[in-house]
């Protein structure tokens, strides 16, 4: 591999796992809006046309639907794009190509075609910007069967994903969290982990409670952890690390253990992946459960103006506020 | 003078239309089309009319033959015997649906034809002769519109995508292919038996769709190796192309400096030749091409639908007239190279095919509805094996009782885990 061990923001852990995968395989392309010269607007992509050209680096006509759909195309070719959709709210003018082609496809044809195309969404919100450019849309793609998600929330994470997405020989959509890009954290691309992508990891032991939490909400999770902690309260914190699909018994494991569950996402509580997990909980660990399940998420509005998301996310007070909800049963 | 100007007037006939059989047969002469007929353009005959299985000797360069005018006819009767079967299927409850393409015919023979052995077709789900032309057998068809499938056919063997429809959604799929083709050295190297081109099928309501305009972009601005085939049959459904489009088709994809003519759809040998001519400037490395096919959907939209609510019979008796086998016919007579022996076989065995298409279906046997758990995922997926399980264990629950035979109708609507 080309790089050693060493301290990256989770942006260029992304970067050098793009790579490294472009390295490896010469099928792998990136396409989308200003990948190529200007290397994205979050400079994720950046020196890859430099380095592999504009036959493997795209810059595609801005049109989202076209940008996936001739992704399909090249995947029906042997190749493995790599599609960034420059903001999440960007992504649902390619929603039908997604949804009824990109995940459908090997369905429909009984396995003979594979997709093996990674959809890259920087997502959430939390960064002072203009409408469509901090949502969350997890729970549109999880309930479509076809499609996998993986939200890394570390750079060790945001490195292997990308690599390990580029490999799978599903459709993959990675969600970036794009308020934590230049988060530093150790990225060790010479030793693969064991840890399977699909499956989710303890972030932090604890007896109390469990927060389940996910890409940019999860350092919310452990901060919260933390203050709990000199409050007396141990919390246990698990990062999901795959959305679809959801690895609920490692979850299932903790609550049996805790009694309590409290799960955090940016995305709207209605209809939200928390909610799936909540049902889940209440089939499994029904007779372990000393409380409700909390959810501690968006509300039922549009995603609000800059000036009043701080309100909208969750935060540590609103966290720790569900969290004495579940120790008061 | 108004600041604005169009050069497009605004009605949506100003725009010739290329024929080369009139509706009586006569055969009007092309220099530039007659040239791509009769092969000049080519540098083998390979790929061109493969036809079924029955097609055996290599019929030759001239894709005008009295022998290959023989072959389409008969292609074109034996599609339309098994269009009318699958009408028929449908009205006996074995076919949940059956989109005809009664009239359109020379449309889908021809293109189908047109293109050579190694090229990818992109079609709708109405192209039922391209697919004949394709080599994917009627059954096939028949199973998916009867629900035993979503594609019966493997893309890759005869290069042919799945039927697609939600609408446009596979016009950028050929694009996308074709971006491929030009990354893996298959475009413009001169050898016409491995340069390749893909053929992207839609209809006139289809072009209304976003990723039709998308695709011409992408096209256009990366010169990919693809053909853009509308057929306009005059209907979406109910609505007429004039809502579609205030312009002719075929002068759209101009806007994207992407060349285009308009044959007549119904004419076997215009669009062959059209088709023909664009998919080698496409594999040549000349960028994208766009035909609009004027023809008429001379049944309803799908069996669900009832024409006589939008469409009236004087119209249709108009486009009768202009049925595409007919003038085929006509024209060979003319030429004096199809007798009634001729024809009579070509009837027999579309009677054939059509018996055979019912037997099929109606010996067919519904499948194990476990396979719905199958091909969701090309890798293993702990949320669709959960279910599967949980499925499995529900119908089994059944399995001693003798008076139950349904399994279905499971609670819950399975489970992830």
């Amino acid at each position: 591999m080309s790089t050693t061990s060493s301290t990256l923001p989770i942006a260029k852990a992304i970067t050098a796992g793009l790579r490294d995968a472009m390295r490896a395989d010469d099928r792998v392309l990136i396409m989308g809006e200003d990948v190529g010269v200007l290397g994205g607007v979050f400079r994720v992509t950046d020196g890859l046309h430099a380095e592999f050209g504009s036959q493997r680096v795209v810059d595609t006509p801005l049109a989202e639907a076209g940008i996936v759909g001739t992704a399909v195309g090249l995947a029906y070719r042997g190749y493995r794009p790599v599609v960034e959709i420059q903001f999440d709210g960007f992504v649902f003018p390619a929603f039908n190509q997604i949804t009824t082609q990109v995940a459908k496809m090997h369905y429909r044809t009984q396995g003979r075609v594979s997709l093996p195309i990674v959809i890259r969404i920087p997502h959430g919100g939390g960064i002072g910007a203009v409408e469509h450019h901090s949502e969350s849309p997890e729970a549109l793609f999880a309930h479509t069967a076809g499609l996998r998600i993986l939200a890394p929330a570390t750079s060790q994470d945001a490195y292997w994903m990308t690599r390990q997405a580029i490999e799978s020989d599903d459709p993959v959509i990675m969600l970036e969290p794009k308020r934590r890009y230049w988060v530093k954290g150790d990225v060790d691309p010479d030793h693969r982990p064991e840890l399977s992508p699909w499956e989710a990891a303890v972030a932090r032991p604890g007896t109390d409670a469990t927060l389940l939490a996910w890409g940019p909400s999860l350092p919310l999770a452990l901060e919260s952890a933390e203050a709990a902690a000199a409050e007396g309260v141990d919390l246990e914190v698990i990062d999901a690390r795959s959305l679809a699909p959801l690895d609920l018994p490692t979850v299932y494991e903790s609550v049996k253990r805790t009694g309590r569950l409290v799960i955090v996402h940016e995305a709207p509580v209605l209809g939200g992946l928390g909610g799936e997990i909540a049902a889940r909980v209440a089939e499994e660990c029904f007779s372990h459960l000393e409380a409700p399940v909390l959810r501690v998420g968006g509300y039922h509005t549009p995603y609000p103006p800059a000036r009043m998301e701080h309100a909208y996310l969750p935060d540590l007070d609103r966290v720790l506020d569900a969290v004495d909800r579940v120790l008061a049963h | 003078m108004s600041a604005f100007s169009t050069t497009i007037p605004p009605v949506a006939d100003q725009e010739p239309m290329t024929q080369l059989l009139a509706p009586d047969g006569t055969r009007t002469p092309h220099e530039e089309l007659d040239a791509v007929l009769a092969g000049h353009s080519t540098a083998s005959p390979a790929g061109a009319a493969e036809g079924d299985a029955s097609a055996t000797a290599d019929p030759g360069p001239d894709l005008a033959s009295p022998e290959r005018l023989r072959g389409y006819y008969r292609d074109m009767v034996m599609i339309r015997a098994a269009d009318l079967e699958a009408t028929s299927l449908q009205r006996q409850g074995q076919l949940g649906l059956w989109a005809s393409a009664l009239g359109q015919e020379a449309a889908q023979i021809g293109a189908g034809h047109a293109a050579r052995t190694q090229d990818y077709l992109v079609p709708t789900y109405r192209e039922h002769g391209v697919a004949w032309a394709r080599g994917i057998e009627p059954m096939r068809l028949l199973e998916m519109y009867r629900g035993i499938s979503h594609c019966g056919w493997d893309p890759y063997e005869l290069r042919t995508h799945p039927y697609m429809i939600v609408l446009g959604s596979q016009a950028p799929h050929a694009v996308g292919y074709a971006m491929g083709l030009q990354r893996d050295g298959l475009v413009g190297t001169g050898d016409l038996d491995s340069d390749t081109a893909v053929l992207a099928l839609f209809g006139d309501g289809a072009s209304s769709e976003g990723e039709v305009s998308e695709s011409f972009t992408f096209a256009a601005s990366f010169q990919a190796p693809v053909v853009f085939y509308t057929q306009n049959n005059q209907w979406a459904i109910s609505v007429p192309t004039s809502v579609q489009t205030r312009v002719p088709l075929a002068q759209r994809s101009r806007g994207w400096g992407i060349p285009s003519i308009r044959v007549d759809g119904n004419d076997v040998l215009a669009v062959l030749a059209a088709v023909r001519s664009a998919m080698d400037a496409a594999r040549a490395g000349e960028g994208p091409r766009f035909i609009e096919a004027i023809t008429y959907r001379m049944a309803a939209h799908t069996t669900s639908d009832d024409a006589s609510r939008y469409r009236s019979s004087e119209e249709e008796q108009q486009w009768a007239d202009k049925d595409p086998i007919l003038r085929l016919r006509r024209h060979l007579a003319q030429l004096d190279e199809i007798d009634e022996t001729y024809v009579k076989a070509c009837e027999e065995e579309a009677h054939d095919l059509a018996m055979r298409l019912h037997h099929f279906i109606h010996d067919m046997p519904d499948p194990d509805p476990v396979a719905m758990f199958d091909h969701v995922y090309a890798e293993p997926h702990p949320v669709v094996e959960r279910d599967r399980e949980q499925y499995l264990q529900y119908v089994a629950q059944f399995e001693d009782d003798a008076d139950s035979t349904e399994g279905s109708g499971a609670t819950g609507g399975g489970s992830g885990r």
